[in-house]
């Protein structure tokens, strides 16, 4: 039995049997199989090689006698080492007689093979060995896309171990057999932990080695409450996780039936909580949580899932199946949030060295007015539809919120002309996920008819840590004095000016923060819809006098240990089950 | 080339042949190479002085790593070993590995 910690991203326990789903751009790493194990490694060998080849055939068909004779040298290259009988049997001989997997074996042979080469002083001749890391990859994508097609046809329960995941991995997924995730790498908001939410699976991520240790078919409890995994866990462990799971499930079961009650407190003070959505189909998970309405909607899918931009109608489209969900009520639409990730660093001729103090966010649309004003054209023009908001991500400085102002003033401008009609009167609100924003909110507060803390940004950039980054994710915490005072300030200065102040980062549908932040002040709060239910119960198990008082002590502690201890202890005493 | 042992069923040829090609017996040549083996029913294994290896296995012979000025003993038994060894010896001497580009 081994235990892991890690961060906890996704809520609920499960207990499988472990998939592991290697990849081919990491080093693949050792992994024990059972004797009994050998022959279907070994089968898996054979089809790997069987598969390439035929790829390779067809791709050396493919290739045009006239140009490229080069090209199609190396593929008959390639394919005579496929053929080798003796490369082959190095690969199935070393799974027979050190029962590794069929990834491992063909990685650890290849690279032998070219680690020979780049030791050689003939430069013509040590250049041989990226052939061998090019076949490498060519048979370890032939064994992980079989993989990814079992992940497809899975028979049984599994949690799935990886890496990382990535959308590819994840689109194959069959969701009544994957019970969690776990990944080495990856922080809360990482790909892995979108999936898991919205499958509604515990996950765990950021685990370091957790691939290294677990072998295929291992049993793993997957603690996405606590952030742990247990490799292997003894009898009494599963006993007790059973009983914990049970009690879990009668817990959310319990939260389900509070549902169409109010998010009051128990001194009658009236809650809003609005649900944080990725894509439109969500606002349906948003309502049956029990959300009034969306406090974020976030709109890069419309980029990330596609290679071309997209169009102002499809814009339209996937807006307008939001507002239709939620009728009247709410629902703030956040222009696009990109930086830092493939649809900006694709644009460029080299990557920014530092993406996330670069052009991201709304810096990249003020930069790309086109793409910027398409946006802003089809949330004006679903603005008649409902209760439509939209908010301004990584706002920095006074002159960028009022360009982005500027810009939709001509964009409905335009509109106007072509007697296009919107609302007139749509709210205008700004995310608060800077430090300077923060500090200087009562000037912004000014112009704007709301603003949302976006805690997870704020955070980061408060302490200057990458959460996503393993070797530094312990100092990222809401906890820490300097990012609570930057709240309270924010909140402080949205209440002078009488406009609405709301959360919407991860904090917020964090049970331990609840009551500090409507202790705060706070009286809207947008979290993640599984999240929903447990929140409402906090907020209807405590009275206001009670979250004053949590907020005036932890306001006046100086340490992040100290006021993360107290946090819990304050929530475990309201809401036991939770924990 | 020098004949061995003379017998019907199991004939042994023996040669030494030099690398001359500059680059060496790189990817394409050890494809040849090892292509014209495949085409003879004889064993045929191809020593460097360090290695002995089986000459159809263009992995094996890649291994080698043979530079330009490399000697190989190439050695066949079977019965088409005598066609094998001077086919090979053509190869590797005589035409340098048939090469469609002149950079090699």
């Amino acid at each position: 039995m081994e235990i892991k910690k890690g961060i906890a991203a996704s809520p609920g326990i499960s207990i499988a049997k472990s998939l592991i789903i290697d990849s081919e751009d990491y080093l693949i790493p050792q992994r024990k199989i059972t004797p009994s194990q050998r022959l279907t490694e070994i089968q898996r060998v054979r089809n790997a090689f069987k598969d390439a080849i035929d790829e390779l055939t067809q791709f050396e068909a493919q290739q045009d006698q006239t140009e490229g004779s080069k090209i199609k040298d190396i593929f008959a290259v390639h394919l005579r080492f496929l053929r080798d009988r003796s490369l082959r049997k190095k690969i199935t001989d070393l799974i027979h007689s050190e029962l590794v997997t069929a990834e491992y074996g063909v990685s650890t042979v290849l690279r032998e093979i070219a680690a020979h080469f780049s030791n050689q002083k003939d430069s013509y001749i040590n250049e041989r060995a990226a052939d061998f890391y090019d076949i490498e990859r060519r048979l370890l994508r032939q064994l992980l896309g079989r993989k990814r097609e079992d992940i497809k046809h899975l028979s049984e329960e599994v949690a799935i171990i990886a890496r990382e995941l990535s959308p590819t991995q994840t689109a194959g997924f069959n969701k009544k057999f994957v019970k969690g995730l776990a990944t080495d790498a990856g922080g809360r908001t990482s790909h892995t932990v979108i999936v898991a939410r919205s499958l509604g699976i515990p996950a765990v991520v950021a685990l370091e080695d957790l691939t290294e240790i677990v072998h295929g078919g291992d049993r793993v409890i997957i603690d996405g409450n606590r952030g742990i995994v247990i490799v292997n866990p003894d009898d009494e462990t599963i006993q007790q996780y059973k009983k914990y799971s049970h009690e879990f499930s009668e817990f959310e079961h319990k939260l389900a039936a509070i549902r169409e009650k109010p998010a009051e407190t128990r001194d009658g003070t009236k809650i809003t909580i609005l649900g944080n959505i990725e894509f439109p189909d969500e606002a349906e998970l948003v309502l049956q949580k029990g959300g009034e309405g969306i406090g974020l909607y976030r709109t890069e899918f419309l980029y990330l899932s596609v290679t071309t931009e997209p169009t102002e109608q499809q814009h339209y489209e996937a807006y307008a199946e939001t507002v239709g969900v939620f009728k009247h009520r709410p629902v703030i639409i956040r222009t696009v949030d990109l930086g830092a990730d493939k649809h900006t660093q694709s644009r460029r001729f080299a990557p920014e060295p530092n993406p996330f103090l670069g052009l991201r966010s709304i810096r990249f649309c003020l930069q790309n007015l086109m793409m910027f004003k398409t946006q802003l054209r089809a949330i004006l023009r679903a603005s008649l539809l409902g209760q439509v908001k939209i908010m301004f991500p990584l706002i920095t400085n006074l002159q960028e919120m009022m360009q982005a102002k500027m810009i939709l003033r001509d964009v409905m401008e335009d509109l106007d002309e072509e007697s296009i009609p919107y609302n007139r009167n749509i709210e205008i609100g700004i995310m608060i996920e800077t430090p300077s924003a923060a500090l200087t909110a009562s000037t912004l507060a000014q112009d704007v008819d709301f603003f949302s803390i976006g805690t997870n940004d704020l955070i980061q950039y408060t302490l200057a840590v990458d959460r996503g980054n393993e070797l530094v994710s312990t100092l990222y915490s809401a906890a820490d004095p300097a990012v609570l005072r930057l709240i309270r300030t924010v909140i402080q200065d949205a209440h002078k000016t009488q406009i609405d102040v709301a959360v919407c980062g991860e904090v917020a549908s964090d049970p331990e923060y609840v009551m500090l932040l409507l202790g705060m002040g706070i009286r809207t709060i947008s979290i993640t819809p599984p999240m929903i239910p447990e929140v409402k119960q906090i907020i209807r198990s405590v009275t206001i006098e009670d979250c004053n008082a949590v907020a005036r002590k932890v306001l006046g502690m100086n340490s992040e240990r100290q006021i993360s201890s107290y946090l819990r202890n304050a929530v475990r005493k309201i809401l036991p089950e939770a924990f | 080339m020098q004949a061995g042992q003379d017998s019907l069923e199991k004939v042994v040829c023996e040669t030494t042949v030099e690398i001359k090609n500059k680059n060496g017996l790189h990817m394409r040549p050890a494809m040849q190479l090892v292509d014209l083996a495949n085409q003879f029913d004889c064993d045929i294994t191809v020593n460097n002085s360090e290695n002995v290896v089986d000459g159809k296995s263009i992995m094996q012979i890649v291994m080698l790593a043979a530079s330009c000025g490399t000697k190989l003993k190439i050695k066949a038994e079977g019965t088409d070993a005598k066609k094998a060894i001077s086919a090979m010896q053509e190869l590797v001497e005589n035409k340098h590995f048939i090469d469609p580009d002149s950079a090699d």
